[in-house]
Parts: structure tokens; C-alpha cells; sequence
């Protein structure tokens, strides 16, 4: 279907305007926060800390205008019309693909990236596909403890349907995982699907050494980079992965589109995913024929405006740089663990690595104090404008592990700085006087 | 500070700090029921010993934010003693006061007009006197399932209890 390949089609219109911040050698996150309007919104008179980005990160004017340009000079749907804005659209769809699959390191990103709701649609993507035509009873896939739900319950659920044995890479005592018994663990593994990034714990995952016991048992890499994508430089071809996911909304985009990321040979011979318009060739009284990937996967209307969006954030973040992004992160992570540690010492405890030169670690801080509930402290916190999540984080197995039912977490990104991190002790010590 | 006093009023901070009714019973003869809230992974878990239709005992257990925590401790105190009849109409009680629109809070009217009915069957009147400090939760919608919790999670026990009473 070669009049299907808009790929190599030259961009098009709708540049959308450069960041701000984007010379010198550190980031100027005052100048980044200019070119995010909800940064200076006000609530009760002040402006808010947004300390919430590993939920979900706030969107930068540029991803705003993208989107708002497209629908203002350029809608209509894609892969259809023979019209101008018809095949503009279209090119800028696939344009975003491109971007998605350049910023991981895909190799053919025209072909191997397929673009879903999310995250969590994209593994389950996966699980119903792949591993429906690939897993039967016994098969063993391997997950870790410390997994987002959206990788456990897809497998959970291909366990109940199909028998198939799931195993858990453990947590050790400093927050990683612990990957000394891997080989065994690894024994029988058709799958081995973890996380690059604990959304909770911030902890980095060892994916080249989880990559090459997977290559010695020979078992399929899956990998979630919700966490890691927007944070750090990914390359999905030196970790050798099989499968990679991300999703817009935690990289500057918009929600409602995420990426899945598939060798080309593994995208050819999985069945299609959803049925409908778009990814068919063919549809008879009495059966149908699929297009070629990645299409296949894309089963009507897809996101678009939302793939627009995630191009511009793309943009953004490469033009800001990801080596500088996470140097910023890493230095006020330290700054905000040092923080909370000096002003609450044994009160509080942190859960999650701590900082060190010779290992990375991602800007997530999950702490909890002894007798006040995660809930109550990010309640008194919003009093003071600071954003944070308190809760299981969707993360209840790790939970478990870490004995505790929530936890407050602070996550940092690109426009978060000392300022906002003060904000959050400063609210935290309302919080020990109203409850100590 | 909007309405954050309201929310953690010093009554509540006590019921939070010095839970009432806080252990187990053996189960059986006892009832056992657990209620979850995935927002903030609260859990409780209400320990009933009933007998001819009365409430003799109850006890919690379970961890949880202090809304949720408070409010279980309240309704332990305020439901001991009484019948499944009883518990349940200031279980009706509380899920009005909990629905009621803030504006509406002084006025003791719902948010389409009518006027809530305080229990009649002679509730300890102190106890639903400390429940009405549970009512600044409806100024905080997500918090709003945090105070019903433990209330939700009766309703479920008491269901089950009539079902094993002869
Ligand atoms: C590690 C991880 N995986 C998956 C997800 C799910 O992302 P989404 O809700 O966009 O599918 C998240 C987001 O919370 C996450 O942190």
C-alpha cells in the first residue's frame, strides 16, 4: 500500500514558535515558566508550585499553539481526502510519528511507530496482541514489583485468560531492583517487560543488563518509558528493545496519545489490535485484510491534533536538550532530598535511592511522615499552592513491598526550581503543626 | 487558609489521634467487612457482633487519612448499642448531610429544597452533635469519599449481618 506511506513527505506549515530558553548552558527556568501559561495562573492570589509532573506535566505555549493553529488552518482527517488540508493533515500526522519514533532512536520510525490513547494502551496493545498469538499456558513472562498498573493488569488479566506464569524482578533495600538473580528468574521467560523509570521511587532501571539476559534466554523486551522518555536521552535500539512505550502527556503533549514503539518484523506478523476504518485493505461480505504497519494498529480516527501537539513537544524538549533537562532534575533533586532531610530528619522518610554520582536517578520524591496520612498532607499543601500527588500511584504491589498505604510524592521537570521546593517545605512545616 | 479549619476541626484531630473503637472482634461469630478507597488507599475494616437485630459491638480497623479515620471512629461511637433500624437511619443521615450543597449547609436543605430529617428514634444526640463537624468534608469534593468510607462499609456489614441472623 505504497499511497499509504506519507513518511518521506517534507514537512509542512504549522512551525510553532521556538522556546525561549534554549541558549546557555544551564536551563533558565525563569524563562522556561514564561512559556508555560498555567505557571503564573493564579489560585488565592499567588501563583501555584507545580510539583506534580510525573502524573502529568504542564504544556508549554508552543504545544498550545500547535494544536490551536492546526485546527484553526489545517483540520481534516487523514489518510482520506484528496483535498489540500486533507493531505496537509495528513503530513503533519505522519510528520509527528517521525518525531516520535526519531526521539527514542527508532530505526524506521514511519514503520515502527504506532501511536494509541496512551501508555497504558499501548502495553495493553501488546498484551492483546503479541501476546495472545505468542503466550500459552505455563509461558513465563517476567515483570518487577515496582510496575505502574498499566503494566501489571494486562498481564494479570492474559494470566487469568491464558495460564501464563508471571514472575517479579524484586525491589532491593536501596530502592532498586534487584537484578542478581535475574538469570534464574529470567529461566523459561518468553517476556520480560519492566519499567525504565519508577514513577514512586525515581529509581532507574538497569535496562542493558535486563536486555541482555532477555537476548541469553531469549525471551522479548518490553519496556515502559512513561517515566524515562520525557526525563533522559532514550535509544531503543542500544538497549535492543523489542517493545517501547511513552506517553504524551508526562513530555510536554497533550493527553490522549501515546507511543508504541515495535521492531518492524514484530509489528508484521502480530494480529491487528482493534478492527474498524483505517487499518484495513480490504473488506468483503465475508472478511477483511489488514493494511501495512504501522496502520494496521491505528484503527479509526486517530488523535491527530494530539499527534501535533506531541510533535511540538518534541520540539520543544530537544530544543531545550535532554542532557540539560536532566542535569537540572538531578541537581534539584539533590537540593530537595537535602531539603526535606535537614528540616525533618527522622520525622520523615524518604522512599526511593538515594542521590549518588555513580548511579542516575530520576526527580521523584516519595516521602511519608510517621503519623500523618499522604492525603492530609497534600490536602494542607494545596492551602499553600503547592501541587503534589498523595496516594498508591497507581502502584499498589509496590506499596505492599514498601509497607505503607501511600505516599506524598514531589516530581520535578523542566520549569520546577529551588523556589518551588522551598514552597514545599515551607507548606510542610504548616502541615507539622497542624498535626504533630 | 479557605475552609481548612472547617475540614480539620480539633474534634475530628481527636477522633484521628485517639481512634475510638479501634481493634477487632473474632470473626466468625463476628461480621467482618472491608471497604477500600482507591483514591488515597484508604482501607477499613468494621468488625460487628450483632444479636437480635441490636448493634452490641463494633470495632475498626484499617489505616487511612484522617477524614476517613475520624468518621469511622464517630459512626463506632455513635452506632454501639443501637438497632440495624437505627444505624440506618443515621446512615441515611449522614450520606444527606454529605450530599448537601455547601451553600446550603446553614439552612439544613438539601440542594433541591427539602429539609433534612434528623434521626427520630432517639440517637445519642452528643454523637451526632460530633458528626455534624464532618460536614466542612463537602467543601472538599474528592474528600467527600474519605468521610463515607467507613459509613458505605456498614451498610455493607449490616446487609450481611441480616442475612446470617435468624
Ligand atoms: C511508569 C508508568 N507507566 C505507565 C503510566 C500510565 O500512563 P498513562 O496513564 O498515560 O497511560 C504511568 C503514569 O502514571 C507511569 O508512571
Amino acid at each position: 500500500m505504497d499511497n499509504n506511506n506519507y513518511a518521506h513527505v517534507a514537512v509542512k506549515g504549522n512551525e510553532a514558535p521556538k522556546p525561549t530558553a534554549n541558549v546557555g548552558e544551564h536551563i533558565d527556568t525563569d524563562k522556561i515558566k514564561e512559556d508555560f501559561p498555567i505557571l503564573s495562573r493564579d489560585q488565592n492570589g499567588e501563583r501555584i508550585y507545580y510539583l506534580d509532573s510525573a502524573s502529568s506535566s504542564q504544556k508549554p505555549i508552543q504545544v498550545i499553539q500547535a494544536m490551536g493553529n492546526y485546527y484553526a488552518s489545517t483540520h481534516a482527517n487523514v489518510h482520506r481526502g484528496v483535498y489540500t488540508i486533507a493531505e496537509e493533515a495528513t503530513r503533519l500526522y505522519e510528520n509527528a510519528r517521525i518525531a516520535a519514533g526519531r526521539l527514542i532512536g527508532a530505526a524506521h520510525p514511519e514503520r515502527e511507530i504506532v501511536f494509541t490513547k496512551n501508555v497504558t494502551e499501548a502495553i495493553n496493545l501488546v498484551a492483546y496482541t503479541w501476546g495472545r498469538a505468542n503466550l500459552s499456558r505455563g509461558d513465563v513472562v517476567l515483570l518487577s514489583e515496582i510496575e505502574h498498573h498499566a503494566n501489571f493488569v494486562p498481564w494479570l488479566m492474559l494470566a487469568e485468560e491464558k495460564g501464563v506464569e508471571l514472575r517479579y524482578i524484586p525491589m532491593d533495600k536501596t530502592y532498586n531492583l534487584d537484578l542478581s538473580n535475574l538469570v534464574q528468574l529470567s529461566a523459561g521467560a518468553k517476556l520480560i517487560a519492566v519499567t525504565a523509570a519508577s514513577n514512586v521511587l525515581g529509581s532507574i532501571t538497569d535496562i542493558s543488563k535486563i536486555s541482555d539476559v532477555a537476548k541469553q534466554v531469549g525471551a522479548r523486551l518490553l519496556v515502559d518509558g512513561a517515566q524515562f522518555v520525557p526525563h533522559r536521552l532514550t535509544d531503543v535500539k542500544s538497549i535492543d528493545a523489542d517493545f517501547y512505550g511513552y506517553t504524551g502527556h508526562k513530555l510536554l503533549g497533550p493527553t490522549g496519545i501515546g507511543i508504541l514503539y515495535a521492531k518492524q518484523e514484530l509489528l508484521e506478523e502480530m494480529p491487528p489490535f482493534l478492527g474498524g476504518g483505517e487499518m484495513i485493505a480490504d473488506v468483503r461480505l465475508d472478511g477483511f485484510s489488514t493494511t501495512d504497519i504501522p496502520w494496521k494498529f491505528e484503527a479509526g480516527t486517530p488523535p491527530i491534533a494530539e499527534a501535533i501537539g506531541l510533535h511540538a513537544a518534541i520540539d520543544y524538549l530537544e530544543q531545550v536538550g535532554l542532557d540539560k533537562i536532566a542535569a537540572h532534575e538531578k541537581s534539584l533533586t539533590v537540593y530537595a532530598i537535602g531539603a526535606l532531610t535537614d528540616h525533618f530528619g527522622k520525622d520523615i522518610t524518604i522512599f526511593g535511592p538515594e542521590p549518588s554520582d555513580s548511579k542516575d536517578r530520576a526527580g521523584v520524591v516519595s516521602f511519608k511522615f510517621a503519623d500523618i496520612h499522604p492525603h492530609d498532607v497534600a490536602q494542607v499543601l494545596n492551602e499553600y499552592n503547592v501541587c503534589v500527588r498523595a496516594g498508591h500511584h497507581c502502584a499498589k504491589p509496590l506499596m505492599r513491598c514498601l509497607h505503607v498505604p501511600a505516599t506524598t510524592r514531589a516530581s520535578f521537570y523542566l520549569y520546577n526550581d529551588e523556589e518551588d521546593v522551598n514552597a514545599l517545605i515551607h507548606a510542610l512545616e504548616q502541615v507539622k503543626k497542624m498535626f504533630g | 487558609m479557605s475552609g481548612l479549619e472547617d475540614l480539620y476541626r480539633e474534634i475530628i484531630l481527636d477522633h484521628y489521634r485517639s481512634p475510638r473503637n479501634r481493634g477487632e472482634l473474632e470473626s466468625p461469630p463476628a461480621i467482618k467487612v472491608e471497604g477500600f478507597n482507591p483514591l488515597c488507599g484508604d482501607e477499613i475494616i468494621i468488625f460487628l457482633s450483632t444479636k437480635d437485630g441490636v448493634i452490641e459491638d463494633i470495632k475498626i480497623s484499617g489505616q487511612g487519612c484522617s477524614i476517613s479515620q475520624s468518621s469511622a471512629s464517630m459512626m463506632s461511637a455513635a452506632i454501639k448499642g443501637k438497632t440495624f433500624a437505627q444505624a440506618r437511619e443515621l446512615i441515611d443521615y449522614f450520606k444527606q448531610m454529605m450530599s448537601v450543597h455547601e451553600s446550603r449547609l446553614d439552612q439544613n436543605t438539601t440542594p433541591d429544597g427539602q429539609s433534612i430529617d434528623a434521626p427520630e428514634n432517639q440517637l445519642d444526640l452528643d454523637s451526632i452533635g460530633e458528626l455534624a463537624a464532618l460536614q466542612g468534608v463537602v467543601k472538599f469534593p474528592v474528600r467527600i469519599k474519605c468521610a463515607t468510607l467507613a459509613w458505605n462499609t456498614l451498610t455493607q456489614g449490616l446487609d450481611e449481618s441480616k442475612s446470617t441472623e435468624r
